[in-house]
């Protein structure tokens, strides 16, 4: 009986099987890229808003703090979104008759809410509250970037959960002093060893739990 | 399951006819530790009002800004209190450091972008063109009572809208106290006014 398969064909045998194991593992990372990437995550992708409000202006140029609108940040799970009223401290007077704040007016008058987009927008089975990261020294900057250089906002971080799990696992290489939670200029890359050093004795004096207990599934989903 | 049909803070909702998923309590609900029976310290009037209270203000003090303001800068002690019967003049609680502290954290926040740091009247919204507010170091507010900054605070004045919504209660007088600090910190220095020429 004749050979069905030329010697040759050998070659093309063992070809496939390295190459089902490289296209098999190809595909997890191509799939593995794709779930990371801005494209699924919504990370640095500009969200337009229905006044076009530039934080860039309020807090970089004219400084006003975080907690001036984010009333709620230090106190609730939510940071808080400020009332119609709260733009109109400032705006009955100044740039009163812009049309820009035309639909914050017409809230204004008619008493129906502004419908702003949510930017970062966490799955309904996570847990997340701003107040008790706020307090044990995570600042605002860490997880939403330089707010104040961003006229149109984005969300900075791909907010994964190997994302939060970056910091619950070593929360000494994020945490920051008190007084610098609303600073937008501090840096975690730019600490210092003795400032990690440091960041270790902020989870001591901020009572921040162990990674043990901050990996915990039911520290976030519960 | 990564949106799920629940209500969440500021989510709006289909149900309801004005599109909120956060309701309005019904009139007249009271929250429990809610019933702020303490007048001194939710509205920084006098429990009992003195007789005079009853009588109608007089010219010295008109509810409206900084032009209101401008006769009063040389008015005596007793007619400054006398145009405010009615506000108390002592704090409803101690202040102590910390509180100080925590007034001046939250009057960097909510206050100086009017006020000014110092409470001189020229934080960055009056330099964009807010109206600007009276300093803090003229003789009328040096001398006027807490409860009258704590009333402003609460109801607005003049051009300035109410922080209710956005300071509380106990954080108000914590900034009260600190404008008293600023006050004192001042004293010695002529009034803004005349000094802004020869600060140099």
């Amino acid at each position: 009986m004749p050979q069905i398969f030329h010697h040759s064909t050998n070659a093309l045998a063992k070809t496939t099987i390295f190459g089902a194991i490289f296209i098999l593992v190809a595909a997890l990372w191509v799939a593995a890229e794709i779930s990371r990437s801005s494209w699924n995550t919504g990370q640095w992708v500009e969200i337009q808003q229905p006044v076009q409000f530039s934080h860039k202006h309020h807090t970089g140029d004219d400084g006003i703090d975080c907690r001036y609108c984010h009333t709620s940040v230090e106190t609730a799970a939510s940071a808080g979104i400020p009332s119609t009223s709260v733009c109109m401290n400032c705006h009955k007077q100044i740039w009163a008759d812009s049309p820009y704040l035309q639909p914050v007016r017409a809230s204004f008058s008619t008493g129906k809410p502004l419908e702003w987009t949510r930017v970062h927008d966490l799955p309904d089975y996570v847990y997340f509250n701003h107040s008790i990261h706020v307090n044990k020294g995570v600042g605002c900057s860490t997880c939403h970037g330089r707010v104040d250089q961003m006229p149109v906002v984005y969300q900075a971080s791909s907010l994964q959960m190997e994302w939060c799990l970056g910091c619950h696992r070593a929360p000494e290489k994020f945490v920051r002093p008190q007084d610098k939670i609303f600073d937008m200029e501090w840096r975690q890359e730019n600490k210092t060893t003795a400032e990690i050093k440091d960041g270790k004795s902020l989870v001591n004096t901020n009572h921040i739990q162990p990674a043990k207990v901050l990996t915990s599934c039911s520290t976030c989903h519960r | 399951m990564q949106d799920q049909p629940k209500a969440k803070p500021f989510r709006s909702s289909s149900f309801f006819k004005d599109g909120l998923s956060s309701r309005q309590p019904v009139e007249g609900t009271i929250a429990r530790g809610w019933l702020r029976e303490d007048k001194e310290l939710y509205t920084g009037k006098k429990t009992t009002t003195s007789p005079s209270a009853a009588a109608p203000l007089t010219s010295a003090i008109a509810p409206t800004g900084p032009t209101a303001t401008t006769p009063n800068a040389n008015a005596s002690p007793s007619q400054v209190a006398a145009a405010y019967p009615d506000d108390v003049e002592k704090f409803p609680f101690p202040i102590t450091e910390e509180i100080l502290n925590r007034g001046q954290e939250r009057f960097q926040i909510y206050c100086s972008v009017c006020h000014g740091m110092t409470g001189q009247g020229d934080g960055m919204i009056v330099r964009r063109g807010f109206r600007k507010p009276p300093s803090y170091h003229e003789q009328r507010l040096r001398e006027a009572p807490v409860g009258h900054f704590f009333d402003v605070v609460s109801n607005g004045w003049g051009a300035m809208p109410s922080y209710a919504s956005q300071v509380p209660v106990r954080d108000r007088w914590a900034i009260i106290g600190y404008i008293r600090a600023l006050q004192l910190s001042q004293a010695g220095a002529q009034p803004a006014t005349q000094t802004s020429g020869d600060r140099k």
